[in-house]
């Protein structure tokens, strides 16, 4: 039975990492480090406003008299922030004034799924703003959006286009000096999406941003910024994949939602980013700040997320419930395998009344990978009636790999309810054996076990991200028994 | 980190000051595991820094600097009636007092030799008769944690309570340990107690703090126990002390393969307190059972820290810990299980439920689970709310007026923890201090003239 087991993990090992492949694309990358005159150089070359640059230089002092965090479960090695080079790209960039885009860049993404091409979609599908490296390729759509009122577009363009709302709502969710990763990101950061939603607009199509590091030695640093006006609603999906290397890259990364009175905004993302080798060489550091705060009475916040990638996850998507009778919910599924280290979790602060949220988290782990929960769920003495629900369950395949849970509670109101549980185990013998007894492999038995154990987080993803993230963790872990 | 604060440098400085003084009121064994500890304080960060594990419970390092510093065992006048009348009624047990840190002897005796070999006294003078016990014990579990106070205590300590119980004796009579504080001045006091059970041996231990005056101790504590195979211990702290009393204790347990410990940390009263409790089971078929419960009003802050290592396969864990908070009080929980590698076929479960009674009053939990074993059932539940409003309304509905039925369903919530008291005597007094406690009353052993001291 155990050399049964090892021969199918070798197989999954063995199993390649379908977006590994490299681009052959004319990338401008500036040379590694980073000073003072490299974040002069980045805003210049995105032909910057003053403002910007004064932004990126307050952050960047910020950040040198930071530290990175070490309270993490995490094991990570020294980055040295000088080898890295802070903007890569493509030479040939964006579309030109027919919309055409440089063929090899429109292989790269037709080769991961995402067409650029809007004719080739249906209709009332998703709208894409496809991000290589440091920019934005093509954002689809933006036209049929307008019509309803709505900005979608590269951030690079929003600083340029609507200055004023960016100025009024840029690092006033995350501040620049929030943590060591989100002051670099706000010092350096290329590119990103940028989103509003108008007063009472329900946006009919799904919004996604897709992420793609392609240049070596180089780190992406996007800043996302979802606007949500009053009575609006959205939905926004992030996807992301890197190619296969050697050397561990960086991935810092903000994103910052607002969501104003009665507005909803929904906003999932399935992680894929190379996770590194199976001896754990190489893969992405995915260090990221989200954060979303509900501004506005009876406003709605919803972040969906299915991590699978990334040799280092640190993660913490999380809501300031500021409004009265505002909810915020987290759905998260979290797998790590091999040598995967992840410390994922949320941050729920509630300050208006009757606020409420609802944590579901579900984590996997394989191998020899650890998988932490974190969380703070956090009530402050005004919030009357706050009430929340957390549930944080460890699943366990094979006997070298870690399940860790840490939840904080802090509540300072006594009409709060906050109730936090969790549990931990493997994959029950009496469950297989149930399985086997109708006839279903070992094998299939597992896939069905897991996939019920996520399904109730995959259910609240978009249609088009619950087959990819549902494939995802069968690949991730096929044949894993615990 | 603030320097004119560094709680590590001050105790390094009152140890080098006071040497000779230190030195000459302890025993050689004592003496010999001060260096490392001192080494150690030089790495560690000071306590009164906010760390992961003081995250909620700062050390009050004001009040710690207000504080005489005496090396030197002082007499006091209470006289041993007076110490009796405060023992529970029905309850019989050996008594072993300490004042201030050192060892009180009622009749001048150290060490105390009960029938059947079971050793009951000063530690530093067991040191003296019997090193080679002491010494195969002293100073090895409480390193295991880096924990500064705890460096500060085998640092600076000179004396505490040493109990042995050797093999297959059952011993039916509990030890109740009194540590008594006194003395005009805010007072810093140390003590550390050794006890081992040899195996098959059984025993209740109770501990008790009193303060005797009005002022603002601070004192730390450290507790080693050591459970050999298959011995038994029921273990009750119970903390009744005022509001300007800090108190920090650390308890170590070594629970060997098919020990059982049972734990309860009552702390009913005092101003700062903060529980350090760390359970490793280390052999196979180890049990553990941990309770505690809080009942904090005014400004005190209530901290338990619990700690239970699944170190080899095969072992349980419990744990109930509850707390209600009235008026402007603080609690935190901080509970961790750590199951390592290996330790397969681990049931560990931990849950601990809170009260608010007022919006002023707050809570902090931090429950959590460090896996490294697959074959595992683990799981914990932490609550932060109210009275349920339906059992309220209940108990009103049959015509009970809204203070009983609250005291009522707190009491019940409450005697969740109380009744896994395994001596009767015992569980019916804490009912009962519980009882009073929640009523608003005078809450101590109000039969006892050393401890109606006015607050």
């Amino acid at each position: 039975m155990i050399d049964d087991q090892r021969d199918i993990i070798d197989e999954v090992t063995e199993a390649e990492y379908k977006y590994g492949f490299t681009s052959d694309i004319d990338t401008d990358v500036i040379p590694s480090g980073l000073s003072e005159d490299v974040v002069r150089l980045i805003s210049a070359k995105k032909q910057e406003p003053e403002w910007m640059l004064e932004f990126r230089l307050k952050a960047y002092r910020r950040w040198l008299q930071m530290k990175p965090p070490t309270w993490a479960h995490l094991k990570i090695p020294e980055i040295d922030f000088q080898a890295i080079s802070y903007y890569a790209a493509p030479r040939k960039q964006a579309a030109n004034a027919d919309g055409e885009i440089d063929p090899e860049l429109k292989a790269t993404f037709d080769k991961l799924g995402i067409p650029l091409d809007e004719q080739k979609l249906l209709s009332g599908g998703v709208a894409v703003d496809a991000v290589m490296d440091s920019t934005s390729v093509k954002t689809t759509f933006r036209e049929h959006l307008a019509e309803l009122g709505i900005i979608f577009c590269s951030m690079s363009e929003a600083i340029r286009e609507h200055p004023d709302l960016v100025r009024r709502y840029l690092a006033s969710v995350v501040p620049v000096g929030d943590n060591f990763y989100a002051a670099l990101n706000s010092a350096v950061f290329s590119d990103g999406s940028f989103c509003y939603i108008p007063k009472g607009v329900r946006c009919p199509m799904e919004l996604s941003t897709y992420f793609r590091i392609n240049a070596a030695n180089t780190g992406q640093f996007e800043r996302t910024l979802i606007v949500a006006d009053e009575g609006s609603y959205v939905s926004y999906l992030e996807g992301c994949t890197a190619p296969m290397r050697d050397e561990n890259q960086l991935h810092a990364a903000v994103v910052e939602i607002v969501v104003e009175e009665q507005a909803e905004v929904k906003y999932s993302t399935v992680q894929n980013w190379y996770p590194g080798d199976k001896d754990g060489k190489g893969g992405i550091y995915n260090f990221v700040t989200k954060r979303a705060i509900c501004k506005g009475q009876g406003s709605k916040m919803s972040w969906t997320q299915v991590e699978t990638g990334s040799a280092i996850t640190w993660k913490y998507p999380s809501c300031i419930l500021q409004g009265d009778d505002s909810y915020c919910e987290f759905y998260s599924v979290a797998v790590t395998n091999h040598h995967q280290q992840a410390d994922t979790g949320t941050k729920m602060i509630h300050l208006g009344r009757n606020t409420r949220s609802h944590i579901i988290s579900k984590g996997i782990s394989a191998g020899l990978s650890q998988n932490s929960y974190r969380g703070l769920v956090k009530v402050m003495p005004k919030a009357t009636n706050a009430r929340n629900y957390s549930q944080c369950d460890s699943l366990l395949l094979g006997d070298r790999c870690g399940a860790h849970t840490f939840p904080y509670l802090e509540v300072a109101n006594d009409s709060a309810i906050v109730e936090h549980e969790a549990t931990t185990s493997k994959i029950g013998e009496d469950q297989i054996f149930y399985c086997n007894q109708r006839g279903l492999s070992t094998e299939t038995a597992v896939g069905l076990i897991i996939n019920g154990y996520a399904k109730e987080v995959l259910n609240k993803l978009p249609m088009e991200f619950a087959v990819e993230a549902q494939k995802l963790l069968q690949i991730s872990l096929e044949g894993s028994v615990g | 980190m603030n320097i004119n604060s560094n709680i590590n440098r001050e105790a390094i400085g009152l140890f080098h000051s006071n040497s000779s003084t230190i030195e000459s009121h302890s025993s050689r064994l004592l003496n010999q595991h001060r260096a490392q500890a001192l080494e150690l304080l030089e790495q560690l960060p000071s306590p009164d820094v906010k760390s992961e594990a003081y995250r909620y419970s700062l050390f009050p390092a004001e009040r710690w600097m207000r504080c005489q510093k005496v090396f030197a065992p002082i007499t006091c006048d209470i006289s041993t009636d007076d110490i009796f009348r405060c023992n529970l009624p029905n309850l019989h047990a050996h008594l072993a007092l300490t004042l201030n840190g050192f060892y009180y002897a009622v009749d001048a005796e150290r060490l105390q030799k009960l029938p059947q070999g079971v050793i009951v006294g000063s530690l530093a003078q067991a040191a003296i008769e019997y090193p080679d016990l002491v010494a195969k014990h002293y100073n090895i579990l409480a390193p295991n944690v880096s924990d500064s106070l705890v460096a500060i205590n085998t640092a600076l300590v000179q004396d505490g309570i040493f109990v042995y119980i050797p093999r297959n004796v059952v011993m039916e009579q509990p030890i109740q340990i009194i540590n008594m504080l006194q003395g005009v001045e805010p007072q810093f006091v140390q003590y550390r107690n050794l006890i081992v059970l040899e195996e098959n041996s059984q025993a209740h231990l109770l501990v008790c703090n009193h303060t005797l005056s009005p002022a603002a101790f601070v004192s730390n504590a450290v507790t080693e126990i050591v459970a050999a195979p298959n011995a038994v211990l029921n273990l009750v702290l119970t903390q009744n002390e005022h509001n300007q009393a800090t108190h920090i204790s650390h308890t170590h347990i070594d629970a060997q393969s098919g020990a059982r410990v049972n734990t309860h940390t009552l702390s009913l009263h005092g101003g700062f307190i903060r529980n350090n409790l760390r359970i490793a089971l280390s052999g196979e078929g180890a049990e553990a059972n941990a309770y505690g419960l809080l009942l904090a009003d005014r400004q005190q802050h209530i901290d338990n820290a619990t700690l239970i290592e699944h170190i080899v396969p095969g072992c349980t864990s419990h744990e109930l810990y509850k707390g209600i908070l009235d008026e402007d009080a603080t609690g935190a929980f901080c509970g961790s299980i750590v199951v390592h590698p290996n330790a397969q076929r681990t049931e560990a479960y931990q849950n601990c439920n809170n009260l608010l009674l007022t919006d002023t009053a707050s809570m902090n939990a931090k429950p959590q689970l460090e896996i490294y074993a697959d074959d595992v059932r683990c799981s914990h539940g932490a609550t932060v709310g109210q009275l349920d409003a339906e059992a309220m309304f209940y108990l009103r509905s049959r015509g009970i007026s809204e203070r009983q039925a609250k005291l009522l369903m707190m009491f019940g919530f409450a005697h969740d923890v109380v009744q896994h008291i395994g001596i009767a005597p015992l569980r019916e007094r804490i009912d009962e201090l519980v009882h009073k406690r929640l009523n608003g009353e005078l809450n101590r052993c109000h039969t006892c003239p050393i401890n109606t001291v006015q607050q």
